[in-house]
């Protein structure tokens, strides 16, 4: 097997041998789930309203219920992804494991990149029990299904982007905690950072992490938007390699 | 193989390791002794590619370990001082994973991992949790890791810490049995461990070799400063004169209650005269014995010799 998958199916393994994933995967539905029939219900009620008649062609699934969606399972991931990538690294070290990884014949950076995918599926299968509801919506209704695609692309690429963060976080101490704590700071300050300045195009603007998010909602993929957040994803994972090897020199 | 050359290590201020040099060939199993902080664990990390040097080369069978790492790690196998282990795996899932970031082949992984739980004495707690294991069961778990890729170079950090006795006669036969055509490193508090498993003895100081010996030269010196002890029912007249006497002698000690440490020119066998003078002259001969310079002495001497 190769070291790559090795590393990968380890930390996976790792995930669900503890109750952590399954905890992780149950609150990331539930809260999900509830905000998804708050929406729906909103939606419903407004239906029945007589000003629903006169509606614009703006107030529909879309709009109404499946972009709010979204935009609860991005504030959640923002809240989640520390407790999935806080161990990731920091573990090793207090278990002195990072000795049996770094006198191995492989590369830092698979291991790097084979945690970084154990982290990626569970992101994905928050976001694939996540979709669970939006079918629903397509038994009964009608939504735009490219903004539904376009939206889980963006919502996987910021995610993507969040555990990035979170694996260099945990690589720079030996403490779970402290790595939770500092990959959700620096989560908080690139989300609220756009809010500091009021012209989309400044440079506060361009690096909040929400902003980018917007278009993939209404059903836009914008090459720019991808660049950024691949740019972050391969930035978290350089920093995380760069950590482990500047480690090792002090 | 192992080579090392001119190794030094610095973090920051403090110097670990200085001008650390060495050179092991297959069947060389080296005792790597020292006190606390001496740069052993330091040293053990550099020649393992854990960590990089400050100035200084190893290479380990022929390959630079900082310039081809993925190389030379494959044919090491390494014991930390704490075994890293994984303790949400069961012992055969760890060692699988072990053999698949070890490159241990398709083919052989399967049998290596019975070979190394069967040597090690695992075999029975295979499909246990590590975490649930007690410290001797994790301890020969970190050394089975250390051998599932079949390594040419064995580093063991203080293997034998925190066994039973019965444990710790094991794992040294173990360890010598091992030995054969590798080269191994073995660190230890332990010294009489050395003195039945290694074949060469380093004593580092202060990031600095003190001692540098094979153990057959050490045991010689030691033998040869050996002194002879003769306990008597009690010190009578002139027993010192008498023994002086012999010849071959070159001091003796009178000490409390009959006691006399003879110290017999080099070479020279006076035990079985000894004997005899003592019984002629009936001094009541209770005992007499040769007084061996342990290795801890040896130990103590360089330490100390080398603080002042």
């Amino acid at each position: 097997m190769s070291a790559f998958y090795s590393v990968l199916k380890r930390e996976l393994r790792s995930y669900f041998a503890s109750p952590l994933a399954y905890i992780i995967l149950v609150v990331f539905q539930v809260i999900s789930a509830r905000f998804f029939f708050l929406y729906l219900q909103g939606f419903l009620q407004f239906q029945l309203d007589p000003s629903y008649q006169l509606q614009t062609g703006d107030l529909n699934l879309n709009n109404l219920v499946i972009l709010p969606y979204f935009g609860t399972i991005s504030i959640v991931l923002l809240l989640i992804v520390p407790l999935i990538t806080m161990r990731l690294i920091a573990d090793e070290k207090k278990n002195y494991t990072a000795e049996l990884l770094f006198t191995s014949p492989i590369h830092i950076r698979t291991i790097v990149l084979g945690k970084f995918a154990a982290a990626l599926i569970l992101l994905i299968m928050m976001l694939l029990l996540s979709s669970v509801n939006v079918f629903v919506l397509m038994v009964h209704g009608n939504p735009d299904l490219g903004a539904v695609l376009s939206g889980y692309t963006g919502l996987f690429l910021l995610g993507a982007s969040f555990l990035s963060i979170g694996i260099f976080a945990s690589s720079l101490t030996d403490n779970q905690l402290i790595a939770a704590v500092i990959s959700f700071g620096v989560l908080l300050v690139l989300w609220l950072v756009g809010a500091l300045s009021d012209a989309e195009s400044s440079i506060l603007g361009y690096l909040s992490v929400i902003n980018h998010y917007e278009d993939f909602g209404k059903g836009i993929v914008d090459l720019k938007d991808v660049v950024y957040y691949v740019s972050l994803i391969f930035l978290g994972l350089f920093l995380t390699y760069s950590a482990l090897e500047s480690e090792r020199w002090r | 193989m192992v080579y090392v050359h001119n190794l030094t290590k610095r973090y920051g201020n403090l110097t670990a390791v200085e001008n650390l040099s060495f050179q092991l060939e297959r069947g060389d199993v080296l005792g790597f002794l020292g006190p606390n902080g001496a740069g052993k664990t330091t040293t053990m990390r550099i020649i393992t590619g854990y960590m990089p040097p400050t100035k200084g080369t190893v290479h380990i069978e022929g390959v630079d370990i900082f310039d081809e790492p993925l190389q030379a790690k494959r044919v090491i196998g390494y014991l930390p001082e704490n075994p890293p282990l994984y303790n949400d795996m069961t012992v055969m899932e760890y060692l699988s994973f072990v053999a698949d970031i070890k490159k241990v082949g398709r083919k052989e992984k399967k049998s290596r991992i019975f070979y190394v739980m069967e040597r090690c004495g695992i075999a029975e707690v295979r499909r246990r949790i590590i975490g649930h294991l007690s410290k001797g069961y994790r301890q020969r778990v970190g050394i089975a890791q250390a051998l599932v890729n079949n390594p040419s170079v064995l580093i063991l950090d203080e293997p034998t810490i925190g066994l039973d006795p019965r444990q710790i006669i094991e794992i040294r036969e173990l360890i010598k049995s091992l030995s054969g055509d590798r080269t191994v490193i073995l660190s230890t508090h332990i010294l009489p461990e050395v003195t039945m498993i290694c074949s060469k003895v380093i004593i580092i100081n202060h990031g600095k070799i003190v001692l540098e010996e094979s153990l057959q030269k050490l045991s010689e010196d030691m033998r040869s400063a050996e002194s002879i002890l003769l306990r008597t029912r009690q010190n009578g007249e002139g027993v010192v004169e008498k023994i002086h006497a012999l010849g071959n002698v070159s001091s003796v000690k009178p000490g409390a209650a009959g006691e006399y440490i003879i110290v017999p020119r080099k070479g020279a066998e006076v035990r079985e005269e000894l004997s005899r003078l003592a019984v002629e002259n009936d001094w009541g001969l209770l005992e007499l014995r040769p007084v061996t310079n342990t290795l801890e002495e040896v130990f103590l001497k360089v330490i100390s010799s080398e603080g002042n």
